[in-house]
């Protein structure tokens, strides 16, 4: 028996466990990038026209932090959002795929009847890095088709294709190192994605700096933007993910032989023989298992929120070019000032980050119960009330302490840059008129929950990922406007700059706390379990 | 004596799948009820329901006195629950869930908390996620056992322990049941519920199918007897007696079983054929339980 037997078995069950999750965000990474392409196109038919209508935003730092660096022409112009944000998505969901079919099968001790059986040692780690790489591949494949079917240049959209590929093989990697490196799915979904934020910001600072650009080429998210698909089409680029690759499944394969199952690099350490004193409510329980989860975050955000408020010096540089100024305006941004505009959007993306925190929340939440960790409370004096409320409090409280790190935070390093724009106080206060979209996006992961906890991750996740397709790509895709205000995000008023709509947030408020309400009332007449 | 679980009727469906099909159960106050079945037979499915963490779809429940799904914040007050099959946090010590699981319920008494830590062989500073599921079973019973609770709910509480381990459970049980307390043992391992339960029901495909105390449930079965004698015995002079079946006498050796209640007669014609040893084997609680299951088999 080889280390290896069995593989072909384990990979025919991660895609009978997967056959749905699979091919639907692989058709919708498509749509994104093959639709918006070809709204691009029809809004732009020609070279010229392009550049003309699109072309100014090619030395905004903005957009270059947000997408990567831009080429300049149809082709370049037609894919710039979905070349980054893609390759994103695709590496959440490579990461995902890895983790689940590895520590959290061994985690939840499924591994342990597949390793009693004829099963290589190697043979999990190497089904699931198959299946995640075949996901890529088909991912990156049909993207290819679509953009060459829509008359787009072939050598380029195969280039856009390798994009993808890079961060879906690289984040493969990641996944099956951080696999074997901690203890349990929890730890390695934060060390997984960790690692992705922080290649992120590193590429983002190298894509905005003229002086930094050597981070471009140290991030593997740096990669995806060198690739330049319809420009240079550096395909070569792609050698250095599948190196990357290699390196890590070495020193993964390496870790694998030496430890025993269930364990990782670290071992347990003892903890406390009783409890603190504090450790008696269902609050107190929520805190103590999610504060490494709202420490990490928290830390997140506040790098993040340097970085934000760094590059408005790059920002302010620009304002004296009025045919960037009236670009930006075009692309959606009424406000006046670049730096509000800059800041506007960058508050929208760090929403929906604080969005998908609370998420994260409400799926723990139902992961506990579905493991059976919720019936030893509701079997002791604790009420389903006490309970959900506890946990949706949480929820509720991490995204408003993320947006208010990063208003605050972002608003002292721009004020301490000396460049025009907002003060410390009203970016924080901007970053909080975010909320009421936010706490709408948990308000849905709640009223999942509260209708079975098998709906939280679908009904939840899937809240999200539309809201951001919408509001990022609707006005794009042409689609109609009641169809895009589905999307909370699409309802933030214009801040910092802009001026404050009440009623929306109002009402966005108001549905989430109807929405909350209502899961707590489905909660309490459903069965457990 | 008072009823401190009572259900009459429980009907549960989860889906096309009937759990509980009427389901009758008393439990009185003070006695070990044992709560007897096969893997699938509702046990989990009534306790659920008697916790109030499912919903049934008919029929009426009590705990104390109240109804476990409108009340069931203040029945918990006054009881402890070991669940079969226990998962606890991965990043949350033994020690810990066993204070938290305490503290919601009310309170634990802290010397009976460090005694059972011992007795049980407990390291309480392990981290969830590298105990094993003896040990997890543990923290669980721990945390039950330590309360000042009137009522225990136990579910299959001792599936992981060692022998060892499970008659330190046994007799901390025995000592709980002296101080008054009340405790419905779900189990399928017979030996476990003969030595703790005064009363036992089995159930069977959602329906309580027997309930009584051990003596009741022996009367109506046999007991198996073998005998040696002095004299030669016509078997005749056995089988003529009431309620006396399956006689075989082979030499000077005597075998039979008998209806309980019908004993002392065959007893006195071994006795003046001249008994010289005797073995009799009342019922286990094993032979109860497979004759209520060969008569379904028989009658399906």
């Amino acid at each position: 028996m080889s280390a290896y037997t069995g593989t072909g078995q384990l990979l025919r069950l991660a895609w009978r466990r997967d056959r749905l999750l699979i091919p639907v965000t692989v058709a919708t990474l498509t749509a994104l990038s093959v639709g918006s392409a070809q709204a691009t196109m029809a809004l732009y038919p020609t070279d010229q026209a392009a550049v003309e209508g699109l072309g100014g935003i090619l030395s905004n730092p903005a957009v270059s932090a947000m997408y990567g660096p831009v080429v300049v022409n149809r082709g370049g112009l037609s894919v710039f959002k979905t070349v980054m944000l893609g390759a994103v998505f695709l590496g959440i969901l490579t990461h995902a795929l890895v983790r689940r079919h590895t520590r959290v099968e061994e985690e939840e001790g499924r591994f342990e009847l597949i390793g009693a059986g004829v099963v290589g040692r190697r043979a999990p780690l190497t089904a699931a890095v198959v299946l995640a790489l075949l996901t890529s591949i088909v991912t990156a494949a049909l993207s290819v088709a679509g953009l060459a079917a829509l008359g787009l240049a072939p050598a380029g959209s195969v280039a856009f294709g390798v994009t993808w590929l890079i961060a879906g093989v690289v984040m493969t990697g990641v996944a099956a190192l951080a696999a074997q490196l901690t203890t349990s799915a929890r730890a390695a979904s934060g060390l997984g994605l960790g690692t992705l934020g922080a290649i992120f910001l590193v590429r983002a600072v190298g894509d905005t700096q003229a002086n930094a650009g050597v981070l471009s080429w140290i991030s593997p998210l740096g990669w995806v933007g060198q690739v330049r698909p319809y420009g240079a089409n550096r395909l070569w680029v792609l050698a250095l993910a599948l190196a990357l690759l290699a390196g890590c499944l070495g020193v993964a394969f390496a870790l694998l032989q030496r430890r025993d199952l269930g364990s990782g690099l670290l071992p347990a350490r003892p903890g406390r023989a009783t409890a603190a004193a504090s450790l008696r409510s269902p609050l107190a329980l929520a805190w103590r298992v999610d504060r490494a989860t709202i420490l990490g975050w928290s830390v997140t955000y506040a790098v993040l929120a340097v970085v934000v408020g760094n590059l408005v010096k790059s920002i302010a540089d620009m304002a004296d070019q009025p045919q960037v100024a009236e670009m930006l305006r075009k692309l959606g941004g009424t406000a006046g000032l670049l730096t509000d505009i800059y800041f506007a959007t960058e508050l929208r993306f760090c929403a929906a980050g604080g969005a998908a925190a609370g998420i994260v929340l409400a799926v723990r939440l139902a992961t506990e119960e579905r493991v059976g960790r919720t019936e030893p409370l509701l079997a002791a004096a604790v009420s389903r009330p006490r309970l959900y409320v506890a946990r949706l409090l949480l929820a509720l409280a991490l995204p408003t302490l993320l947006m208010t790190v990063v208003g605050l935070v972002a608003g002292l390093v721009a004020a301490a840059a000396d460049v025009a724009g907002p003060s410390p106080l009203e970016l924080t206060l901007a970053a909080w008129a975010t909320l009421p979209a936010v706490w709408l996006l948990i308000g849905v992961g709640f009223a999942a929950y509260g209708l079975g906890q098998r709906w939280t991750a679908p009904v939840g996740w899937a809240a999200l990922t539309v809201a951001l397709v919408l509001g990022e790509f609707g006005p794009l895709l042409e689609l109609p406007g009641w169809l895009v205000g589905l999307s909370p995000l699409d309802h933030l008023s214009q801040l910092p700059g802009g001026s404050f709509a009440a009623g929306p947030a109002i009402a966005m408020t108001v549905l989430a706390a109807v929405l909350a309400a209502g899961g707590a009332a489905a909660f309490r007449s459903r069965d457990i379990g | 004596m008072a009823a401190v679980i009572e259900t009459r009727g429980l009907v549960k469906r989860f889906g096309s799948v009937t759990a509980l099909d009427g389901l009758d159960l008393s439990v009185e106050e003070g006695e070990v009820h044992g709560f007897l079945g096969p893997n699938g037979a509702g046990k989990s499915t009534t306790i659920r329901i008697l916790l109030g963490l499912l919903r049934s779809d008919s029929g009426t429940a009590r705990v104390l006195g109240k109804d476990p799904w409108a009340d069931s914040t203040e029945i918990h007050r006054h009881l402890a629950y070991v669940p079969g099959d226990v998962t606890l946090w991965p990043n949350l010590t033994g020690g810990e869930v066993i204070d938290l699981l305490g503290r919601l319920r009310g309170g634990l008494d802290p010397t009976r908390r460090a005694d059972l830590i011992e007795r049980f062989e407990l390291d309480p500073t392990k981290k969830g996620r590298s105990y094993s599921k003896g040990n997890r079973q543990k923290v669980a019973l721990v945390a039950a056992l330590s309360g000042d609770v009137p009522l225990l709910i136990l579910d299959e509480p001792t599936a992981g322990l060692d022998p060892l381990m499970e008659r330190v459970f046994q007799d901390e049980l025995r000592a709980r049941r002296a101080q008054g307390l009340t405790v419905l043992l779900s189990s399928h391992i017979l030996s476990e519920v003969e030595r703790a339960a005064e009363r036992v029901s089995i159930v069977r495909a959602g329906r309580i199918v027997d309930s009584g105390t051990l003596a009741d449930l022996r009367h109506l079965t046999r007991t198996q007897v073998a005998a040696t004698v002095a004299e030669p015995l016509a078997p005749q002079r056995l089988r003529e007696l009431p309620g006396v079946h399956d006689v075989a006498v082979d030499g000077d050796r005597v075998t039979f079983s008998v209806d309980t209640g019908h004993i002392g007669a065959a007893i006195a014609v071994l006795d003046r054929a001249g008994l010289t040893t005797l073995t009799s084997t009342p019922p286990s609680l094993e032979d109860l339980f497979l004759a209520h299951y060969d008569e379904a088999a028989a009658g399906r």
